[in-house]
């Protein structure tokens, strides 16, 4: 086992803001491309049903 | 069936490659995850610590695979953006546009989980030698695309220019990459630890490796469920676009 404790696996040696800044951004990152990849198909949807009940009136 | 008999026109048209985008993208979002949790555990619970840089080259694992997926989808827009100009082919263009903003984003996550990385090791957040150079151009590439794209109106014009844009800024790429052969850098050469030549540093090298294939996999869902927006956003007058979301 590389770590001793959980304390020193998030010590990461000394590195642990650079460690977890970067896997933090990382995931913050891929978590608002997600996030905006769902609302954009929402509304692209949204526009569709728009147009369709202007038409139908 | 053969690769001549296959009817690539027939799935090349936004109608048919919708459903077929929409099938495809849930295997491959589960598939990254996998990965990438395999990965993770490799990286933090399996590879060992660096005998030259501690605990703070694990920024590797994510720092390669971001880099390489940043240079992979720039040369996977460029090949799109070739179909489109050879084919004529509508779909071309909007898979050009679905991979930007994820190519974007991998670019932005090199640049700065490389200042995360730089600063312990070299004391630098940021320096001015090819490599870094070169990717930070490589991240202008990406906005210049998206910003030339959402620029102009019409889709198949807008297509056109940043078609070309995707292109001529693929010269860039094989620059970003042979960068540290080419010029002086400060940046190291290939992977770190690779070359220990112990068990250690195959298991770091499979981290990263499962890593990378992780964020191939997380590329290809979130492109192609992308350009089932961008395809509805441009077929929303068309029956079939308002069949197929009641």
């Amino acid at each position: 086992m590389i770590w001793a404790s959980w304390s020193d696996f998030w010590a990461m040696g000394g590195y642990g803001q650079y460690v977890w800044g970067s896997y933090a951004v990382v995931a913050l990152g891929l978590m608002l491309e997600v996030r905006s990849a769902v609302q954009r198909q929402r509304r692209a949807i949204a526009l569709i049903h728009d147009q369709q009940e202007d038409s139908d009136l | 069936m053969s690769f001549k008999n296959f009817r690539w026109f027939h799935w090349a048209a936004p109608q048919t490659f919708y459903p077929v985008a929409g099938r495809l993208w849930r295997p491959f979002a589960v598939l990254a995850v996998v990965l990438a949790a395999v990965a993770l555990y490799m990286g933090f619970f399996v590879a060992p610590t660096d005998f030259q840089q501690g605990e703070g080259y694990r920024i590797i694992f994510v720092h390669v695979p971001a880099s390489w997926m940043s240079m992979v989808i720039y040369l996977a827009m460029a090949f799109w953006a070739f179909l489109g100009f050879t084919f004529n082919t509508r779909l071309s263009g909007m898979m050009t546009q679905a991979l930007a903003p994820t190519g974007a984003l991998f670019t932005f996550l090199s640049l700065w989980t490389g200042a995360l990385w730089g600063k312990p090791m070299w004391g630098a957040w940021w320096v001015w030698d090819a490599r870094l150079t070169s990717e930070l151009i490589l991240f202008f590439l990406y906005m210049g695309y998206i910003a030339l794209t959402s620029a102009i109106e019409d889709p198949r014009r807008a297509d056109k220019a940043g078609g070309l844009l995707a292109l001529v800024g693929a010269v860039n790429v094989p620059i970003i990459y042979f960068s540290v052969k080419w010029w002086n850098t400060l940046h190291q050469g290939a992977s770190v630890s690779v070359t220990k030549g112990s068990s250690m540093a195959q298991t770091m090298l499979w981290a990263m490796l499962l890593m990378a294939l992780a964020f191939w996999a997380y590329t290809i869902a979130i492109a192609l469920y992308r350009v089932r927006s961008i395809i509805l956003e441009r077929e929303r007058h068309t029956g079939w676009a308002q069949e197929v979301t009641t």
